[in-house]
């Protein structure tokens, strides 16, 4: 198997603005042939889209505008975690040998299909995505003592660190005080608790060992990978104060890269909820059981950023399609260190974890340089 | 509609049954997720248990479990004192744009 490398990325500014797919996804791209030595449309192997809209033949139509031919082109779909499903398939191509540069976009919009879910009999009349997270909340509450005080310190941590991140689709911070005031959704999640729907697109281009240096000095290899679902239904989940799929996901990751928990250096992780980021924490064993509340609480008192150094979906906006590769730009800048005023020192090993529709579905990615 | 979607709007909660595999396949399908022998329909007990739940503008909502095989996001009508693992019963179900069900607080029976 051959080594699969992170040689350059783009992204667009996350916004409410109306735009098409196509233009979304060409806007990401354009940085990368913008800043990438020695790229060619002919180096270009692999186009993968990735986006819960329902446009057909996106991959050859981006295709078509950005001047590529490639071998292989198609859409990903797996709602929340299409953008990393997207790297992982890229991954695969080329490190099988079928390819040697893949280019992945991933766009969504506003009003995407993927907000809406209507397959999942067992949540009743219950499927907008505030329910689960609701029971997920009710159940780690009742497990840990989590408080609505703990959750509010993930979105205000989160919220202030995008304020370093230009592409965030917040022009200003929200306060601990200002989340605790927020609007009550449910009796345990307040709107400032929730990640936003957006507009917005995040590309990455992908190298073999082979070829990588030819377009970066600084490239990152993945090292890691893992993928798991363990249903389509959120009622699956054995115990709601826990994300299984991300405990099998993360397993995976970590015994592919050969390493444990205590190596990673700085993460983003899924917070489409405030209590996601504090059951992920535990559930990708960066902390032990019931101790994400406290982690968090602490990072924002010393101001740490190891944990979604650019805001993350919280802060920054959940343009679904685009989330998972705009997690692994962030990590890719930290490992190459160019992550500007969000570096984390030292950040030598990145974890990348998204996850969709009720944590029913989870990815891990570990990147090192 | 589907036969699930049918019943459910009839009031009547049935599932799909693998006689070989003496399991109830939920979600319903035509076929065993095991064996992916043919199924068989049943109604399902109504009596259910309370797993979790929360409330949105005072409605209380919550994760309940029928026959220890199926789990289900319905409404609580008459919440007090809600504990974990209490007895409930699936008062009513339904079917208008989408799956609905609404679950009652049993009344324990009297010593
Ligand atoms: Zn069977």
């Amino acid at each position: 198997m051959r080594r699969v490398g992170i040689a350059s990325s783009g992204l667009t500014k996350f916004t409410k603005k109306d735009s098409s797919m196509e233009s979304l996804m060409i806007s990401s791209i354009k940085p990368i042939f913008d800043n990438t030595k020695n790229l060619t449309q002919k180096d270009v192997d692999v186009v993968l889209t990735s986006t819960n809209a329902n446009d057909k033949y996106l991959a050859n139509i981006v295709s078509e505008l950005s001047g590529i031919s490639p071998k292989i082109s198609h859409s990903v779909e797996s709602l929340c975690n299409s953008g990393t499903n997207c790297i992982v398939s890229a991954f695969s191509y080329i490190s099988s040998g079928l390819a040697d540069v893949a280019l992945v976009t991933g766009a969504e919009k506003t009003n995407s299909p993927g907000l809406v879910l209507d397959w999942d009999k067992s949540r009743g009349q219950y499927k907008h995505p505030i329910y689960w997270s609701s029971l997920f909340t009710s159940a780690h509450m009742r497990k840990y003592g989590t408080t609505m005080e703990d959750l509010a310190y993930v979105s205000a941590k989160n919220h202030r660190n995008s304020l370093d991140n230009p592409n965030s689709c917040f022009d200003h911070s929200y306060s601990f005080d200002e989340v605790m005031r927020s609007k009550n959704l449910t009796d345990n999640v307040r709107l400032l608790d929730c990640s936003m729907p957006c507009n917005g697109s995040a590309s990455i281009l992908l190298a073999s060992e082979d070829i990588i240096r030819k377009f970066t000095e600084n490239p990152v290899w993945i090292k890691g990978i893992g993928q798991k679902s363990i249903s389509a239904g959120f009622t699956k989940n054995k115990d709601l104060a826990s994300m299984q799929s991300t405990m099998f996901a993360s397993s995976d990751a970590y015994s592919m890269s050969g390493n444990s928990p205590s190596d990673v250096d700085v993460a983003e992780v899924h917070d489409a909820f405030s209590i996601c980021e504090i059951m992920a924490l535990e559930d990708l064993k960066l902390v032990g059981p019931g101790r994400g509340a406290d982690f968090v609480r602490d990072m924002y008192n010393t101001e740490n950023k190891k944990i979604n150094p650019r805001g993350g979906l919280i802060g920054t906006g959940h343009p679904l399609g685009a989330t998972g590769i705009a997690q692994t730009i962030e990590m890719f800048q930290q490992v190459q260190g160019t992550a500007g005023k969000r570096q984390v020192e030292k950040a030598r090993t990145a974890l990348v974890h998204n996850m969709s529709a009720a944590a029913t579905s989870s990815t891990v990615l570990i990147l090192q340089s | 509609m589907n036969r699930f979607e049918q019943e459910l709007k009839n009031d009547n909660f049935v599932c799909s049954e693998c006689p070989k595999c003496q399991k109830l396949v939920w979600p319903p399908s035509e076929y065993c997720n095991n064996c992916f022998g043919s199924v068989t329909w049943r109604k399902v007990s109504r009596d259910a248990t309370l797993l979790e739940y929360s409330c949105k503008n005072g409605e209380y909502f919550c994760v309940a479990e029928i026959e220890g095989q199926i789990r289900l996001v319905g409404k609580i009508t008459n919440p007090s004192d809600l504990e974990m693992g209490q007895n409930l019963t699936l008062e009513r179900c339904g079917y208008e744009d989408g799956e609905k069900f609404i679950f009652k607080i049993k009344k324990q029976a009297l010593e």
